[in-house]
Order: C-alpha cells, then sequence, then structure tokens
C-alpha cells in the first residue's frame, strides 16, 4: 500500500520539471492539473482502501542519512490524513483547471503545484524524524513559493517573508523535539521512540516545543500572525490549499507526535492544549470579524476552527490520561472529523472568494454586494459552505461541534479538579466562537452576495466556469452528506481512534435511522437526516398549503426602509458597520477599538469623517518588540561590516582563540 | 398499530404547537393590556393577523434575491420542527430522540441565520441594523445558553430533553440552588432570544430601537405572516423547555394511557397560561434597556450559569 501511495507522491513530483518545460505552451495549465487531479483522486483511493480494511505497511528506502535511510508507513491515521490532504488536492487542481487559465503569471505557480501537494503527503507517510522535517520544510518552501507567486504587489512579499520567518522558527522547533524524542541514542526512526520511555517532564518540554511547532504551522494563538497575511496571498487554489489542508497537516503533526510517539500523556499536559485550543478559538474568530478582506476573513477564520480541533484534541489527552478510553475516543473523533470537515468547507469557501475575485478583481467586501444575482451558483455553493462552517445543522461543522460538546459535557468524570473547572469554560468559549462564527459569516455572506452591487466591478460580475463550479458543487455535496450521515463518517475514524487510543465510539452506521449516538441513547443523539429531511418537508409543504389556501401573488415594488430608502448603494450596511455592535461589545477590550467621529458644526460645508481604529495586541505584545530588537542588534552589529583588513584579522583570530579555549575547558 | 399511534401522537404535537405558539401571545397581550387598563385585543387576534397577512399579496423590493423569498419557509419550518421535539404533553415521543437539547438550540441557531441574512438582502439600513445587533445578542446568549445546558447536564446525566424531563418528574432530583440559579439563567436567556423586554420591544416601530422588527422590515404579506408564526413558535420552544424541565408536573409517561395524555395537554395548556401570565407581567414592570447593556444582562446569565456548575461540583447535593 505504502508503494502505491510513493509512487502517487513520485508522480506529483515528476510533475514539476513537466511543467518547467510545457510553461510556454497554450495547453500547460490544463494539462498539469488533469494531472494532478487524476494523481490524487488515486492517493485518495489508496488511502481509503488503506483506512477500510489493508493493515499498516512500510517500506525504507536507501535515501537520506546514509545509517538512517528514509523510512515510509501507512497506518490508519497516515491514511486518514491522506485522504484529507488528497480531497482537498483533487478539488483544488479540479477548481484550477477552469481558475488556472486566467492566472497573469503560470510560469511561476505551474511547477511549485504539484511538488507542493507531494510534500504535503511525504510529511503524512514520513516514518522517521528525518524525513518527517525534510518532508515539512519542503511543503513550507513549495508553499512560500506559491505565496510569493504574485511578488509585484509589496503586501505578497511582506507576506511571504513573514511566513518564511515562522516556517522556519516551526521547523527548527520541531527539530529541537525529535532531538529530545530520539534520546542520546539519536535513533531517530518513529518505531524505536515509540518504544522508548520518556519521562513526564522532558514530555512535557517536548510537547511544549511540538505546540510550538506544530501550532505555528497551523495556526495558534499567539503564532497565527503570518496565517492571514500568507494564506491570502497565494493564488486562490492555493490558498484553499494552504488554508483548508496544510493546516490539517500540522495537526497531524501533532496528533502523532503526541499521542502516537510520547507514549501516555500525563494529565496537566491537556491543560496547555485546552486552553489554547479555547483562546485560539474566540481571538480567530475575533480577528474574523474585524476583516473587510474576503480571503483575510476566511483564512482568520481557519485560526478558529484549529481551535477547535485542539479543544478535541486536549480533551482527548485529559481522557486518554485518566484511562478513560472511550470518552477518549469521542474527543478525539470528534478533533478528527472537524479537520475533515474543515478542510471540505474552508476549501470550498476559499474557492468562492477565488471565483468572486476573478469575477470582480476584488477581495474587499465594502467593494462588492448584489452578487447574488449575477452569480447564482457560486453565491448558493457559498452559502452551504456558511452554513456549514457556522457549525449549523443539518451540515457537516455541527456534527463535529456536537461531538467536542459532548466530550465536554463528560468532563465532570474526570477526577482532577483543574480540568473540571476548566473544561466548562472552554465550553462556553466554544460556544462563544460557534456564535460568532455565525456572525462572522453572515456578514461574509450578507455583504458580498446581497444587497446592491457596491461599484461597478461588482454590477458586471459574470459566473465563473463550469470546472470551478463543479469543485464547488462537489464539496457542498460533501458538507451535506457529511451532515446527515454522519455515522458514515465517524466509523470511518474508528481505526483511527483504535491505534491512538485503543478503542473507538460505538459502532454508528448499524443504528436505526442513521442516528448517532456518541455515548448512549439516553444520554444524547442527532440525527441529521431525520432533521434534514423534517424541515424540508415542513418547509415545503407550508410553501405548498399557502400557494394553494392562502395567495400566490406576488408584486414588486421599491424597498420600503421604513419610508426612507436611499438610491445610493453606499447608504447600505457595510462589512464595518455590520462588526459595530460586536467590535464595541468585545472589541473595546481585544483590540482597545475606538470610533473617532468627526461631525462638522452645522452651517459648516466639509464632510463628516468616521474613522476605526484597532490595534493588534499580539502583534505589539509578541512580534513588534523581536523586530524591534533584532534591528537594533543589526543595526549595531552594522559596524562590523566596515572594519579594516587589519581588524578583521584581529578580529578571525580572537574569535579562534577563544573557540580553542572553550575546547581547553 | 402501536407504530401508527406512535406517529399519531407526534401528528398531534406538530398540530398542537403550531395551533397553542398564536394563542401563547394573544394571552401575554391580553394580560398586558389588562395590567394597563387598556381593553385590548381579543385572545384570537394573533390568529386573525397570521390569517390577514396570508391572503395579501407580497411586496417584494426590486432587487429583492430568491434567498429572500425562500428564507421565510426555511425558517418557519425549522422552528417548527425545534418545537415538535420538545415533549410537551408527553415524553418519549416517536422522533424525540432525533435531536437532543443542544441539536434543538443549533436549529434555532439556524433559523436565526437565514433571517439575518434576510435582513441584508435588500440592501437597506434598517435591515442591516437588525441583523448586525441580533447577532450580537446571540452571540451573548448562545455561551450563557450552553453553561445552563452543562448545568442542566450535570444533574440528569443527558441533553435529551424527554430523559431530562422524566427524570426531573421522577423526584430523584429535589431542590437544588444550581437548578434555580439554571432556571434564572435560562429566563434570562429565553428573554433576550424572543426579543421581549428588556432586550427588544416586540411591539415597537420606533427605528432605532428596534431588532427583530427591523430585520424583518422589508417583509410582507405571506411571508411576514410566516415569519411572525415562527418568533411565536420560538417563544412556545422557550416556554415549553422551561415548562419540562422545571415544573414537569403533569406530562404524560412514555406508557401512559389516554388518561394520561389528556391530563398532559391540560396540564400543559395550564402551565403555558401561567407563563403568558408571569412574562406579561414582567413585561409591564420593566423598561427596555439601551442596546449596549445587554452584554451586562446576559453576562449576568453566563455567571449564573457558571455558578450553577461550580456548585454542582463544590457539593453534589447543592
Amino acid at each position: 500500500m505504502v508503494i502505491s501511495a510513493l509512487s502517487g507522491v513520485m508522480a506529483l513530483l515528476l510533475l514539476s520539471p513537466i511543467a518547467v518545460l510545457l510553461v510556454a505552451s497554450q495547453r500547460a495549465s490544463t494539462l498539469i492539473y488533469a494531472s494532478c487531479l487524476i494523481v490524487t483522486l488515486l492517493l485518495t483511493a489508496v488511502g481509503g482502501e488503506c483506512l477500510f480494511g489493508q493493515p499498516t505497511s512500510s517500506i525504507s528506502l536507501p535515501l537520506g542519512l546514509p545509517w538512517l535511510g528514509a523510512h515510509f508507513r501507512l497506518d490508519a491515521l497516515s491514511a486518514f490524513f491522506i485522504i484529507v490532504v488528497n480531497i482537498g488536492g483533487a478539488t483544488a487542481s479540479l477548481f484550477a483547471i477552469g481558475y488556472g487559465e486566467r492566472e497573469s503569471s503560470p510560469q511561476r505557480v505551474l511547477p511549485f503545484y504539484p511538488a507542493y501537494l507531494a510534500g504535503m503527503n511525504l510529511v503524512v507517510l514520513a516514518d522517521d524524524a528525518f524525513s518527517f522535517l525534510l518532508a515539512w520544510e519542503f511543503m513550507s518552501l513549495t508553499s512560500w513559493a506559491l505565496v510569493v507567486a504574485h511578488h509585484q504587489e509589496r503586501e505578497n512579499l511582506q507576506a511571504g517573508y513573514v511566513y518564511l520567518l515562522m516556517a522556519g522558527f516551526g521547523t527548527l522547533v520541531l527539530l529541537f523535539a525529535f532531538g529530545l524524542l530520539a534520546g542520546n541514542n539519536g535513533n531517530y526512526l518513529f518505531e524505536s521512540i515509540r518504544t522508548a520511555h520518556l519521562n513526564a517532564g522532558v514530555g512535557a518540554i517536548v510537547l511544549v516545543l511540538v505546540l510550538l511547532g506544530a501550532g505555528s504551522k497551523a495556526g495558534i494563538v499567539p503564532l497565527h500572525a503570518w496565517l492571514p497575511l500568507a494564506h491570502p496571498a497565494a493564488p486562490s487554489h492555493v490558498s484553499a490549499l494552504m488554508s483548508g489542508v496544510m493546516t490539517k497537516v500540522a495537526v497531524y503533526g501533532f496528533v502523532r507526535i503526541v499521542f502516537d510517539l510520547l507514549g501516555m500523556p500525563a494529565w496537566w499536559w491537556s491543560i496547555p492544549v485546552l486552553a489554547i485550543g479555547g483562546i485560539t478559538a474566540v481571538m480567530g474568530v475575533l480577528y474574523a470579524l474585524m476583516q473587510h478582506d474576503l480571503k483575510r476573513l476566511l483564512a482568520y477564520h481557519t485560526v478558529e476552527n484549529i481551535g477547535i480541533i485542539f479543544i478535541g484534541l486536549g480533551l482527548a489527552l485529559a481522557f486518554k490520561a485518566h484511562g478513560m478510553a472511550v470518552a477518549a475516543a469521542l474527543a478525539l473523533t470528534a478533533g478528527l472529523l472537524h479537520v475533515f470537515n474543515h478542510s471540505v468547507f474552508k476549501s470550498l469557501l476559499f474557492f468562492g472568494a477565488g471565483a468572486v475575485l476573478n469575477a470582480t478583481g476584488e477581495r474587499d467586501m465594502e467593494h462588492l454586494g448584489g452578487l447574488i444575482h449575477r452569480m447564482p451558483q457560486t453565491a448558493f455553493v457559498f452559502l452551504v459552505g456558511c452554513v456549514a462552517i457556522s457549525a449549523l445543522p443539518p451540515f457537516n461543522g455541527f456534527v463535529s461541534e456536537w461531538l467536542t460538546f459532548q466530550a465536554i459535557l463528560l468532563s465532570p468524570q474526570l477526577p482532577s479538579w483543574g480540568l473540571k473547572f476548566l473544561v466548562p469554560a472552554v465550553g462556553a468559549l466554544l460556544a462563544l466562537s460557534a456564535a460568532l462564527a455565525a456572525a462572522c459569516f453572515v456578514k461574509a455572506f450578507g455583504v458580498s452576495f446581497l444587497g446592491r452591487a457596491r461599484t461597478a466591478a461588482a454590477t458586471q460580475a459574470q459566473e465563473t466556469d463550469s470546472n470551478s463550479l463543479a469543485a464547488m458543487y462537489f464539496l457542498s455535496a460533501v458538507c451535506l452528506v457529511a451532515g446527515v450521515l454522519p455515522g458514515i463518517f465517524i466509523d470511518m475514524l474508528a481505526p483511527v481512534t483504535n491505534t491512538l487510543i485503543g478503542t473507538s465510539m460505538p459502532h454508528q452506521a448499524g443504528l436505526d435511522w442513521l442516528t448517532i449516538v456518541p455515548v448512549a441513547e439516553s444520554r444524547s443523539s442527532y440525527n441529521g437526516l431525520l432533521v434534514f429531511v423534517f424541515v424540508a418537508m415542513s418547509g415545503s409543504i407550508a410553501a405548498f398549503a399557502i400557494h394553494r389556501l392562502a395567495s400566490d401573488k406576488i408584486r414588486r415594488g421599491p424597498a420600503w426602509d421604513c419610508g426612507y430608502p436611499d438610491s445610493s448603494p453606499i447608504t447600505q450596511y457595510t462589512a464595518s458597520s455590520f462588526a459595530q455592535p460586536i467590535r464595541r461589545v468585545y472589541g473595546t477590550s481585544v483590540f482597545h477599538a475606538r470610533e473617532i467621529g468627526d461631525m462638522p458644526p452645522p452651517g459648516a460645508t466639509r464632510p463628516a469623517h468616521f474613522t476605526v481604529q484597532l490595534r493588534d495586541l499580539i502583534w505589539e505584545a509578541a512580534y513588534a518588540p523581536i523586530g524591534a530588537f533584532v534591528e537594533y542588534a543589526a543595526t549595531r552589529l552594522n559596524v562590523l561590516q566596515f572594519l579594516t583588513i587589519r581588524r578583521y584579522l584581529t578580529l578571525v583570530f580572537s574569535v579562534l582563540v577563544l573557540l580553542l579555549l572553550v575546547l581547553a575547558i | 398499530m402501536s407504530v401508527i399511534r406512535d406517529f399519531a401522537l407526534q401528528g398531534t404535537q406538530m398540530l398542537l404547537v403550531l395551533f397553542l405558539a398564536p394563542l401563547f401571545i394573544g394571552i401575554v397581550r391580553v394580560v398586558k393590556a389588562r395590567l394597563l387598563r387598556r381593553q385590548g385585543p381579543p385572545l384570537i387576534q394573533p390568529y386573525r393577523d397570521l390569517a390577514r397577512l396570508m391572503r395579501k399579496e407580497v411586496v417584494l423590493a426590486h432587487n429583492a434575491s430568491w434567498l429572500f423569498r425562500v428564507i421565510p419557509y426555511v425558517v418557519f419550518a425549522g422552528t417548527w420542527v425545534a418545537v415538535s421535539l420538545v415533549p410537551t404533553f408527553r415524553t418519549g415521543l416517536l422522533f424525540s430522540w432525533t435531536a437532543d437539547l443542544i441539536a434543538l438550540i443549533a436549529l434555532l441557531a439556524s433559523a436565526r441565520f437565514f433571517l439575518a441574512l434576510a435582513g441584508l438582502d435588500v440592501g437597506t439600513s434598517f435591515g442591516g441594523i437588525g441583523s448586525s445587533r441580533e447577532v450580537m445578542i446571540a452571540s451573548l446568549a448562545e455561551p450563557a445558553m450552553l453553561m445552563i445546558v452543562f448545568t442542566l447536564a450535570l444533574v440528569v446525566g443527558s441533553t435529551q430533553l424527554s430523559v431530562m424531563a422524566a427524570h426531573m418528574t421522577s423526584g430523584a432530583v429535589g431542590l437544588r440552588v444550581s437548578l434555580g440559579l439554571a432556571l434564572l439563567a435560562l429566563i434570562m436567556v429565553s428573554i433576550a432570544e424572543n426579543a421581549r423586554i428588556p432586550i427588544d420591544n416586540p411591539t415597537t416601530h420606533l427605528e432605532l430601537t428596534m431588532v427583530h422588527e427591523a430585520m424583518v422590515l422589508e417583509y410582507s404579506g405571506r411571508h411576514l405572516a410566516l415569519i411572525d408564526l415562527a418568533s411565536e413558535l420560538k417563544l412556545l420552544f422557550y416556554v415549553s423547555v422551561i415548562a419540562c424541565l422545571f415544573v414537569p408536573w403533569g406530562i404524560a409517561p412514555p406508557d401512559g394511557g389516554i388518561g394520561a395524555i389528556a391530563v398532559g395537554m391540560a396540564s400543559y395548556v395550564a402551565k403555558l397560561a401561567v407563563g403568558g401570565v408571569l412574562l406579561a407581567a414582567f413585561e409591564t414592570s420593566i423598561a427596555k434597556m439601551r442596546v449596549f447593556r445587554v452584554p451586562a444582562f446576559l453576562g449576568a446569565a453566563l455567571m449564573l450559569g457558571l455558578l450553577g456548575t461550580l456548585l454542582l461540583f463544590v457539593s453534589g447535593s447543592l
């Protein structure tokens, strides 16, 4: 099995040089993306086959470090993430067959795209620390190349710079983590790390390092700063991959190390994970609410979902440490299901944003509006994505959040008091983030697609091409199916939890009416299918009855608006004014938000002005000082650049003496 | 045979809530008017309003989209399904396990999501003000609601409303401080969620003070009737949840016969009447608060929920 997966990766890697050769030709884009589509579909099938029955398979190749070789392995966890990566990859390729036609500089995108897909697959397959880190860095660098594909825009270059720094930091920290895991013998095989037993203290240090390393890639607060810059800068199908899939590869890194390699966790390891998860979820969505750039809003919102996933993972750690295997399986299933769900609807939403960007040339929601009339199909699929990501039934986002809530409700059985008090608070944060997410997507959809067009570009938008639409329709269908038949997807995760926890959630597929019952029916159950059928039925019956029995007449007229409709579209609510109540309630403390109104006195002819000031306190507290320090140190050390040859020689000599002294001691 | 009976009972519940929702509003309005020494509308006025709106033609704004026309049906259907799954006169109805309390609240959140979108569809400023305030209030109410669910689940060990109601009737619970706190918090959340005084004034048409009414300002005719009916159903949802969790007496058990069901129905209607009187008395005695006072109000509800949970941790019997 692992061999077929690796050959798929090889095929993707080979596509990169082919893309370089072909890039001059007209059909290069279609050809490369279509080949990527086929290969990723095959890889999805390989992952599926492994998850449904095929046993773990591994292989070692004589590559890389001579005394280590390169090891690859396909077990249930890798197989699940292979599926996530390649469903994202396949739909992104399908979307790009149409989208890529309009790419202004295909030579900067095409060669890196297959390599990037290959890199993500390799991370998931790697079975020793060296290959893992190599693949991780390869994934980072190829995605960086895609972020700066449109380097003419200053913003993108800056985003690329910050991204490169953070990616380097992440890999460095992971390097230390693997160093600690490998111990004094330097055994970097995952197999031998698994059997070695670390003491809890070293384990905790590894946990912190992994949280920093994998967490910075996934985008946990406060390491998220690069994410909303880099993800929107890339072409939209790559944004979808970065936000929907690469953050999940980072989650894979966390799960692999913490649940698999580290062995039995100590109960207090879960505290930082839960706290960070809760804070990340709320901060991510609050940041998202303050944005009016559609793609940046989506990128910030990824931060929120990573928080939700980490809440699930933290709960699983807590339950696992206390030997509550069934509850741990529930929490882990919730987290991993959210990994899958988020990859689906985040890709869908980024595709929608890409379609809008292509049609109007605008990412700023304040310049959009009324697109539901011009792009009805894109609007429909984008709406499905919005409902799904806001965790509303009957779509898939709700199922994973509901399972997380069910895991939270089991927390009173935990014996440790710290967790007893922490988990309900995290639950409240989760509910807060879910409600704010709904607000955020009412704003995203309402301002971009509803209302009246705010600019000429939005008035003249055209519906996007059929390939892109096919990709989006497919993903919205997955959102609905995973929402109404969640039992199938939960059962799919059973092998994964079996390997990591030792048990799995009760088998769901055989239950009456396809209900899902996480623990026991007397405790809680949910049936997405029936909810969907009931709502659809009662809605249609109501529509039928009213049209038949009462009235079906419609007259078009001007908007009412309490008698004062204004024909100018700038009198509509904007993204910023929609967020005003929330900004006022939460933003005054979180962002030090200030509203400054400048009203001219009566009789004056100058216009009134209104400005909003927001401060990114995390950036000011954590990033700006480091940047300032580096700047300061660099300026001070700058003198070294302009020394005479004598001084250089003296410097070199004294350093040599110093090093010898150090060696001697 | 028993399957047919179960279906019939579930159907009865659906029609019963649909029938009772306008009546409940009627009771509130009559009592409110009497407390203000007005004559007030007759009890059946809400039905007449609905019938009148249903018969009228719909006036749509020129740029209203298809979504605007679909949303009333979605909102109505979602709310109706949510109320139909709450135990009212009998626990353990055929489909009672379809959704637990968390899922029901999420279903109502779906309805609100679409209604907020409708507020933005025509592109007027009043729609926007209503939608943006509605989602702000929801973001405050939902964490509080979750803490209440948490407290209740700690006592009962379930989030399944039928199981919870049965457990509460069984007498195994007794009087608890934490349940009292949860009840208080639930009442506060219900008031906020249903746009009642002091959070929002359902009868106002003074533009700057309205939230829910501003959001649905562009609706008319049968669309407006459906949205009104949906908000009446939503109010009934919260009243029924409070009734089945905190005053569950009289509710028929799953194995009860015709007699038990009759008692259940009578007690349910009686509970609604009492609830309506209390709501009217409360609304008459208090003034509407400013929009930006709402966070403090709902923050208090959240704290009450949290306090209930903590009390249960400290002592299982409180």
